[in-house]
């Protein structure tokens, strides 16, 4: 009997696709982000990202003023980052100008960027766990530590997250008296917070469920979609570009790069954790090696203060870094003037998220928020 | 066992609710407006124009070199006039817009004669959204003692170099201060 009804009433509950708009405004989309998902029940069938409501015109901008005008600007693409957004600026255009960076303010440069590493990893992690569920507690236990990060940056730079710090050919000032000891003091405390998170988290079954194998993402495919930074490490592939370009004074520090297996969320986020642990080995030896002198170099600093009279040789430079997110870089065309000509940022969030399709589908919707939440996105910097 | 895990992630929470009463580390916010964080000297929020001793003596002597430099262009500076029309060395008007400025300090790196900085104060909401946030010459003057008082390594080390200035200016021949000739465009 039973068997005859599910039979028969099997046909009418094949249901309808609907097609479900989640964003711009809401609250797990990491910012004004919008998906366009087409839904079979609650299973994904096709998600369509939708981009551009934050769009400021950055490229634009930058065209019109002076070469040094555009650094603050880098600051607002990813707001959490804005110290390697700044670097790999300065990168681009030193390349084209041809300056040299004084050894001093060249560990300063990697002391901020690992620690924004740092900052972006924790606030990720936190992140993604809201995007699980746990509301609220493990973000306010990771931007406990993110903030003494944060105050760091303050105290240095003058703003926690605007920094504004770095200038062709160096850094704009020197570090303030006990920087270094306070400093040392939050990579000495790092380690017992990571094994709390991972205590809270790693082994949690909870998340091993919702995260493992899901959103998988493939060597080949990440690899063709030019995915960078620990989403392309967790699938599996030995690729940093502090390993690869050398760029800076990296190819001093001993550090490994930390790589997943499958490929899923779990993998993402578990990447990120190790990732965090080879950046306190790196900071702990630039500490070390941190010796005294200039932070900027003459021709650096004449520019610095009167950037309007600033000129770039005629050519064209590509700048890039790791940054937290992926592979950051910065296309810079000049045609000998006070301001570029063009200028492009290759934004790691940006195509990282073009994948996000593939990932998703055949989850279902909820698995949708964490995929696009181990993805690591800042909406800034995705739309410009 | 299935659920160890969760325990133990539990016990992590269970220890910092507990944390909030008993260690000095466990409540890491302040209650602000009551309570504040101490001040980071070199931190900055707004553009601040300083004088010496006289309020309408403002050291900004209107090159325009920060209007032309600001990155959002949200400085408007007119010079003034004496009598017979010729331009003075100090602003009439000097307007910076707060709803534009983005805090960058840029203006204050690039003013040759070490008139504008950065402020501390960032507690500058206001009702009205057009005149408020618009600031007049006058708002925007601070004692240079007020500079002192917020920022006190940089302002040992910019009187010293102003010091070291005035006595190279007072020994040329000519005292005018021959940085204000070159830099004016
Ligand atoms: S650069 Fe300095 S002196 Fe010149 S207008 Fe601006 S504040 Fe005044
Ligand atoms: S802080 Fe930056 S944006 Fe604001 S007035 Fe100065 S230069 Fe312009």
């Amino acid at each position: 009997m039973t068997n005859t009804i599910e039979t028969q009433t099997r046909p009418s509950l094949s249901t309808q696709q609907l097609e479900v708009s989640i964003g711009p405004q809401h609250p797990s989309t990491h910012g004004v982000f919008r998906m366009n998902v087409v839904l079979d029940g609650e299973t994904i069938v096709k998600l369509k990202p939708v981009m551009g409501y934050l769009h400021r015109n950055h490229e634009q901008l930058a065209e019109n003023m002076s070469w040094l005008g555009s650094m603050p600007y880098t600051d607002r693409l990813d707001y959490f980052c804005s110290m390697t957004n700044n670097i790999a600026y300065a990168l681009a255009v030193e390349k084209l100008m041809g300056i040299d960076v004084p050894e001093r303010a060249q560990y300063i440069r990697v002391i901020m960027a690992e620690l924004t590493r740092l900052v972006n990893h924790t606030a990720l992690v936190g992140f993604l766990l809201n995007d699980l569920g746990a509301f609220f507690t493990p973000v306010l236990y990771a931007f406990r530590e993110r903030e003494k990060i944060l105050d760091l940056f303050e105290s240095v730079a003058g703003s926690r997250m605007m920094c504004n710090y770095m200038r062709f050919g160096g850094v704009k000032l020197d570090l303030p008296d006990g920087f270094v000891d306070c400093a040392k003091a939050i990579v000495d405390n790092y380690p017992p917070f990571l094994e709390e998170m991972e205590r809270l988290l790693t082994k949690n079954e909870i998340l091993m469920a919702r995260c493992q194998n899901v959103g998988i993402l493939l060597k080949d495919l990440a690899v063709n979609a030019s995915v960078t930074g620990p989403v392309l490490r967790a699938s599996g592939v030995n690729y940093d570009i502090r390993k690869i370009d050398k760029y800076g004074i990296y190819d001093r520090f001993d550090f490994k790069v930390p790589l997943g297996t499958v490929g899923d969320v779990y993998d993402r986020y578990y990447v990120r954790i190790l990732e965090m642990r080879e950046s306190l080995k790196i900071l702990r030896q630039a500490f070390k090696e941190l010796s005294a002198g200039p932070v900027i170099s003459q021709k650096g600093l004449i520019a610095a203060k009167s950037p309007r009279n600033m000129k770039v040789p005629a050519g064209d430079a590509y700048g890039r870094i790791e940054a937290p997110k992926g592979e950051l870089g910065f296309y810079i065309v000049s045609e000998g003037g006070t301001k570029p000509y063009r200028y492009h940022v290759r934004a790691p969030s940006f195509i990282n998220l073009t994948i996000l399709e593939d990932m998703c589908l055949g989850h279902k919707v909820a698995d949708a928020i964490i995929i696009l939440g181990s993805i690591d996105i800042v909406l800034g910097e995705v739309d410009r | 066992m299935w659920g160890t895990g969760v325990l133990k992630g539990m016990a992590v929470t269970i220890k910092n609710f507990f944390d909030t009463y008993t260690s000095k580390n466990g409540i890491f916010t302040v209650e602000y407006p009551e309570k504040r964080l101490p001040e980071k000297e070199r931190f900055r929020n707004f553009p601040i124009l300083v004088y010496d001793e006289k309020p309408e003596e403002l050291r900004c002597v209107a090159c325009d070199i920060c209007a032309k430099e600001c990155p959002p262009k949200c400085i408007t500076i007119v010079k003034a006039k004496d009598a017979q029309g010729k331009p003075l060395k100090q602003p009439e008007v000097f307007d910076i817009d707060f709803t534009v400025c983005m805090n960058c300090g840029i203006c204050e790196e690039t003013c040759p004669f070490d008139a504008i900085y950065m402020d501390h104060e960032f507690e500058l909401a206001e009702y009205d959204r057009m005149d408020a946030l618009i600031y007049k010459k006058e708002r925007l003057s601070r004692p240079w003692t007020h500079f002192e008082k917020i920022r006190p390594t940089d302002a040992k080390e910019i009187n010293e170099r102003r010091a070291k200035d005035a006595t190279k200016t007072a020994a040329a021949v000519k005292p005018a201060p021959p940085q204000a000739s070159n830099q004016q465009t």
